[in-house]
């Protein structure tokens, strides 16, 4: 693959990955509005994947679609950062994720909506609107758990303490990032941390939680290097077609 | 091809109505960008609509029935669709079948609804959001504080 058809790979593999885990609360979340909430983005974000994957297989010339790309790949092929494998551990460690996930994935739609490559632009303008919607969920759940009570409060700083370490490799630049920045397709995600940062902190001070302490970043992610977490998931999500390969109905 | 053929595309078109708010049609919802003598261009709502499939299927089958099988169904993103594109006639339909239509506007509008909801059944403004997210991804679910009806509300988009 080259450069540009990683680049939408690695965008598809954020999504898909992230509303793979959405999922997983699918009947099981602490409410009905909750449930309905966490499936609507699983859902966004599976729209998106599919999107971005199904350009990645045009980029790539092949011959694969959107569906073989999410599902007759092993995990080491997978270039989704390793924060959307994350487990969704309880419910706060979920918004956790979201939260930190959400206000990204909006920044870098927002300049990606203007990028002169069509394709990318076109992805983004359309998804840009309903991540808005994300991350104002999330961070409203963040200031609800973390200015809650002890209880929820205490959970709210464990989940964002297990997320942490997985934020700088969101902003992080390398080869693929550069030529596609170069070719117009991609956008320079370290210039979106200070907007990301000014969000975040907005919403964890409304929160009364103090912002994580600075820890050692875990990279890996954009190069297959993944958390064994990503396997398990994988096998939940590929079952039918590992069981029978090819299947269609 | 005449034009009389582009206006019985959309007399079919018309007539399929959205397969989640069945009240209202393809057209009402601004699905449908354009219709030409040989093709029909359309576009999903959400990114993730789970209905997008189904809705160009419905679509394929009222052409086909019209006698427009020659006729191609492409889809495009951009640019993207927004609440404001749905119809006058739209909005009067969702509202009587008890959907809060969205307020206009819908680029330059907050996310956070300031603007209270008006119940679809009494015309109150006295409403409140229970819950960003509703009964399909478009949809937020609200409550009526003057005749105590819960209520979806079409999201600004």
């Amino acid at each position: 693959m080259d450069a540009l058809a990683i680049y939408a790979l690695r965008l598809g593999d954020d999504a898909l990955i992230l509303g793979q885990r959405l999922s997983e609360w699918c009947g099981h979340a602490p409410a009905l509005e909750v449930d309905l909430s966490l499936a609507n983005m699983a859902l966004d974000q599976v729209g998106q994947a599919t999107h971005f994957l199904g350009l990645a297989g045009v980029l790539e010339g092949k011959g694969r679609d959107a569906d073989a790309l999410a599902f007759h790949r092993d995990v080491m092929d997978f270039t989704n950062c390793l924060l959307v494998e994350q487990p969704n551990g309880d419910f706060a460690q979920t918004i956790a994720r979201q939260f930190l996930y959400a206000h990204y994935q909006h920044l870098l739609f927002e300049r990606m909506a203007t990028v002169n490559d069509e394709r990318f632009a076109a992805i983004a303008a359309k998804a840009v609107k309903e991540t808005a919607y994300h991350a104002q969920l999330a961070s409203d759940w963040v200031i609800r758990l973390g200015d809650g009570t002890d209880e929820s409060r205490a959970r709210m700083i464990a989940g964002l303490d297990w997320m942490w370490r997985f934020v700088d490799e969101m902003f992080a630049m390398d080869d693929i990032d550069e030529a596609a920045l170069k070719a117009g397709a991609g956008i320079d995600k370290t210039a979106l941390r200070a907007a990301w940062d000014e969000r975040v902190n907005a919403a964890l001070a409304e929160a009364t939680l103090e912002r994580p302490a600075s820890r050692r970043p875990v990279l890996g992610g954009r190069a297959g290097r993944h958390s064994e977490h990503l396997g398990h998931l994988l096998t939940h999500m590929q079952f039918l077609q590992r069981a029978y390969p090819g299947a269609t109905w | 091809m005449s034009i009389g053929d582009t206006h019985r595309i959309g007399a079919a078109l018309a007539r399929v109505p959205d397969p989640e708010i069945p009240a209202v049609s393809v057209l009402d919802l601004g699905i449908v960008r354009a219709i030409e003598a040989n093709r029909v261009t359309i576009t999903p709502t959400y990114t993730g609509c789970p209905a997008t499939l189904a809705i160009e299927q419905a679509i394929r089958a009222a052409l086909d029935d019209a006698g427009f099988r020659h006729v191609a169904i492409e889809t495009t993103l951009s640019p993207p669709w927004s609440t404001d594109w749905i119809s006058e006639e739209g909005r009067e339909k969702l509202r009587a079948y008890g959907i809060a239509p969205p307020p206009k506007g819908a680029n330059a509008a907050s996310l956070k609804n300031e603007t209270p909801a008006e119940c679809p059944r009494c015309a109150s403004h006295n409403t409140e959001e229970i819950s960003r997210f509703g009964s399909t991804p478009c949809k937020a679910l609200w409550r009526c504080k003057a005749c105590a009806e819960p209520f979806d509300r079409f999201k600004c988009h």
